[in-house]
């Protein structure tokens, strides 16, 4: 019988909401960009931003207002997530069972190589595939392995904490920056250098750099808490 | 030739990814529903970089492949591996 309501809701919902999508005029040409943006940003996107990856350019300059929104959103969860967890009462560093020997020689090994490919990973956002927020996961990847590996590997939450918000006042900062002297938010007001190095492209890299560490930081944080919270 | 191909490859791993959605919906066992969500995020990550997205796949992998299921592993360790009817 639910099934049957849930049905009947969604036939109702789905062509309203259809119907009522349809008649904005989402990506149409406006006062500012005289052709469609999309084919603004692939004809003009690498010459305005410097950046050689067209994804870049997009998320971090034309639409780096939605980015510092996903960022604000992990954020968000990342403290409601610590809020649940959290518990007054000391941790006395309970002990998980010791990992073989192997084990943690390779996670001591592994460590960081995988932090190293995570920061490649952000530091040429602007140049291949990647960016901030996957070199991050990495990041925070290379710290679950060294959670559940190697318990002598210990970040302190603290620094984790330090680091994230360093980076997000980064972030919103360099695009204070840009309002201030360009009047557009994360407006590109350093030299963009020669295309195609990995210093061009003036704040991309800054800016993918800040989100690296603040999503690296947010999900180590994360695990973090999951794995440390007493049974 | 090669393009029918692809498509054909492509076709294929979208019906694996379908499975693997009603797998992770149906299986009672969570630990193997997270398993299963994992796989969908891998079939998703191939069908990305086959689409040439490169980016979006690098996101699908680290995120939806490595991190996400981890936290549900750990979320499932603290809490019920079965479902309760």
């Amino acid at each position: 019988m639910r099934a049957v309501i849930a049905i009947c809701l969604l036939a109702v919902i789905v062509p309203v909401l259809a119907i009522s999508l349809a008649e904005i005029p989402f990506g149409a040409q406006g006062a500012a960009t005289p052709e469609k943006p999309w084919i603004h940003y692939i004809s003009q996107g690498a010459e305005e931003t410097g950046a050689a990856n067209i994804v870049t350019s997009v998320v971090v300059t034309y639409r780096g207002f939605d980015t510092l929104g996903e960022v604000t959103v992990l954020f968000i969860a990342a403290i409601g997530l610590g809020a649940v967890l959290f518990s007054r009462q000391q941790r006395k560093g309970e002990k998980l069972e010791g990992a073989s020997l192997i084990l943690q020689t390779g996670c001591r090994f592994l460590f960081p190589l995988i932090l190293l490919f995570g920061a490649y990973v952000f530091i040429h956002g602007h140049l291949t595939p990647g960016g901030g927020f996957q070199g991050g996961v990495i990041v925070a990847s290379g710290f679950l392995l060294a959670y559940l590996g190697c318990a002598d590997i210990n970040a302190r939450k603290r620094w984790l904490n330090a680091t994230e918000s360093l980076a997000g006042a980064a972030f919103v900062i360099a695009g204070l920056i840009g309002l201030a002297l360009g009047g557009d938010f994360l407006m590109n007001f350093l030299p963009k250098g020669t295309f195609n190095r990995l210093f061009s492209a003036g704040l991309i890299p800054l800016v993918y750099a800040a989100i690296g560490f603040k999503v690296g930081a947010e999900l180590a944080g994360i695990v973090a808490n999951l794995l440390e919270k007493p049974e | 030739m090669l393009d029918t191909l692809r498509e054909i490859a492509q076709l294929g791993l979208v019906a694996l990814l379908l499975v693997g959605a009603v797998c992770a919906c149906m299986f009672k066992d969570l630990l193997n529903a997270v398993i299963a969500a994992a796989f969908v995020s891998l079939i998703a990550t191939v069908l990305f970089f086959l689409l040439h997205a490169p980016d979006v796949a690098m996101a699908e992998a680290s995120i939806g492949a490595a991190i996400t299921t981890a936290i549900f592993v750990i979320a499932i360790k603290k809490t019920t591996r079965s479902e309760e009817e």
